[in-house]
């Protein structure tokens, strides 16, 4: 490393060879977040009300299920990745980016994991509602905490 | 090897003169990271209650219904259809299309005011139901 410019130093080194994995995944997740979330907002609108019944029953069947898996994690992933974008552009301190940036990875990685378990959650408590004349619902309402 | 430290940096707030396309540019970061910050919090808060019971389901719904609730469900509706519209025109643009200087500019103005648009329809729609 010289003293040359920031420019300087990087010029003729060619690609940095990580840039266009960030760029791609970026708009990837991107085209994912459009279909996902036109749909999920789409559902909502047209949802006759937004008691729990109905919005349980609708969010435990297998497609709208599947599909707000799919929408936290792609949401999630994209909004990991924008906002290291802005991490990189403000935080320019060295040692307060590693900061962030593993900050942002584990928060990240823990709300992906939280709104899966939440929907798996439902996911068994639902089936469970749908199934019983009482039975395996207060089974499963004693395994959950009782409620 | 002078002014090194003098190099701008995004996004260039005192070098560029404002327009359209620079508005888009920065709605695009706001509502991204408005959405990655509050939209993350609030849909986890719905399905973290929807999980928890009919209980905790109440207390979401008691808040999602409350002013600041609305307030906050119709920004996050805005933001999701800036960020929709400008992200649609970044897939324009990453194909090479739209960077003569007249009709980037049209499409700079279309984005912001095509997402107004769509927020009070999809309003509109939920509360004349």
């Amino acid at each position: 490393m010289g003293n040359g410019t920031s420019i300087g130093r990087v010029r003729g080194h060619g690609s940095a060879h990580s840039g266009t994995h960030h760029w791609l995944l970026q708009r990837y997740t991107a085209f994912g977040n459009l279909v996902l979330g036109l749909w999920l907002l789409f559902s909502l609108v047209t949802m006759q009300d937004y008691q729990f019944e109905t919005i349980a029953t609708w969010a435990s069947s297998p497609i709208p299920a599947l599909g707000l898996m799919l929408f936290v994690i792609s949401t999630f992933w994209h909004a990991r990745l924008g906002l290291q974008v802005v991490i990189e552009d403000y935080v320019t301190d060295p040692a307060n980016k590693v900061i962030a940036m593993t900050l942002l990875n584990l928060i990240t990685f823990a709300a992906i994991a939280a709104g899966l378990f939440f929907l798996a959650r439902l996911q068994i408590v639902g089936t469970a509602t749908s199934v019983s004349g009482g039975m395996v619902k207060s089974a499963m309402q004693q395994m959950m905490g009782g409620r | 090897m002078a002014a090194t430290k003098n190099r701008p940096i995004s996004p260039h707030m005192q070098v560029w003169r404002w327009g359209p396309a620079m508005l888009v540019s920065i709605l695009h970061r706001v509502t991204g990271n408005g959405l990655a910050v509050v939209g993350m919090a609030v849909l986890l808060y719905w399905l973290g209650s929807l999980s928890a019971g009919p209980g905790a389901y109440e207390a979401f719904l008691g808040h999602a219904s409350a002013w600041y609730g609305k307030v906050v469900l119709v920004g996050l509706t805005w933001a999701f259809f800036n960020h929709m519209a400008s992200g649609i025109r970044h897939f324009v643009l990453d194909i090479g299309a739209g960077f003569e200087l007249n009709s980037n500019a049209a499409w700079s103005v279309f984005t912001p005011l095509a997402a107004v648009a769509a927020t009070v329809l999809t309003w509109a729609a939920i509360l004349l139901k």
